[in-house]
């Protein structure tokens, strides 16, 4: 097998991700999308630190999972103060800045 | 024999390794496409945690061991934890409308993410098919953990490039991100003055019920003696009533 593989995996998750962020509605279920596209990513890091001989790749994808902790807090106490204002948690209806 | 097998640079995998992707990558890739098509919000966030424990055994596989339990812990055990907990405070059947508001979006979106897959997977394939893997047996020396420590930590390996100030910018992002949440969740409940027990007094008089109401499961609809205790049927029961003191009667 051919370490390649996981790459093309992961590319195919992040078309996943990047499908649901553009079909759904739900704001938080396009957050687990952008999840699963950070995690696809994760994955081509962590192949690309063992094609490479060096564990750069891996230390990159553990301050990416930081990073996404901080952004799902972040993110999802947007979410909540925008549903108790508006009672949605749909993207569409977010609308008030659109020109 | 696996030591051996990761001594040396191998531009190929073991077949332990293959049967394990050949099984979870399906899984994993079954997973994501049932959890962006699946209309129940809940049941997307629990698709999404088999894939991500599918991700944690790719990592444990290409001797990230770090990865994958940060994976299982941090994202798995912490990260969906919040997401299905906002589920819930928003409310699970808050489900959305299925109406497209722009029309032909969604064969749109179908198309430019199955280019976006072509586009990425032939330049993969193009470029990386024959290149193999190193492997990080040698970076790997004493441990995962520690090879990575040292990396994060100073001490680096090679001229002086450590992460180390990195590092200490994340704890600076999460501490903000730990602030920010609060503060955007955070309800003002200590603007409005509360009433004293003499207001709360005087507005009780003024109103129509000065004395406390009666107890949950009493039939009668007054405390004063002077009204006839009520049985279940409605009917007053003899002999309950105080007589009233008339004038003169004494």
């Amino acid at each position: 097998m051919n370490p390649a593989y996981y790459l093309f995996l992961s590319a195919m998750l992040f078309t996943v991700g990047t499908i649901g962020v553009l079909v759904r509605r739900n704001a938080i279920v396009v957050f687990m999308c952008v999840e699963l596209m950070l995690n696809a990513v994760n994955l081509t890091l962590v192949t690309f630190s063992r094609m490479n001989g060096r564990l750069d790749g891996q230390i990159l994808a553990f301050f990416v999972m930081v990073v996404a902790a901080a952004e799902v807090v972040v993110g999802l106490s947007i979410i909540v103060a925008i549903f108790r204002t508006r009672r949605s948690a749909s993207v569409d209806d977010a609308s008030l800045l659109k020109w | 024999m696996l030591a051996a097998l990761l001594q040396e640079p191998t531009t190929h995998t073991s077949a332990a390794e293959a049967v394990t992707f050949w099984i979870l990558a399906p899984v994993a890739l079954g997973s994501a496409i049932a959890m962006i098509f699946n209309r129940n919000a809940v049941h997307a966030a629990l698709l999404l945690v088999a894939n991500f424990f599918c991700l944690a055994v790719f990592y444990a596989v290409q001797e990230a061991p770090f990865l994958a339990a940060v994976q299982v812990i941090v994202y798995t055990g912490a990260i969906m934890v919040l997401f299905l907990f906002v589920l819930m405070l928003i409310g699970v059947d808050a489900n959305e409308s299925l109406r497209e508001t722009i029309r032909g979006h969604r064969i749109a979106s179908v198309v430019v993410g199955l280019g976006l897959a072509g586009v990425v997977v032939s330049a993969l394939g193009r470029s990386l098919l024959d290149t193999g893997a190193v492997g990080l047996g040698e970076a790997n020396t004493g441990g995962n953990v520690l090879s990575i420590a040292k990396l994060l930590f100073g001490e680096a390996p090679r001229d002086g490039d450590s992460y180390f100030l990195a590092f200490e910018m994340t704890s600076a992002l999460l501490i903000t991100a730990a602030v920010g949440s609060m503060v955007l969740t955070h309800r003002d409940r200590g603007t409005k003055k509360r009433s004293t027990q003499r207001e709360l007094a005087i507005a009780r008089f003024k109103g129509t019920h000065p004395t406390p109401l009666s107890g949950p499961g009493v039939y009668a609809t007054s405390h004063r003696e002077q009204e006839p205790a009520l049985l279940p049927g409605g009917e007053a029961l003899e002999g309950s009533a105080v007589p009233r003191v008339q004038d003169g009667d004494a």
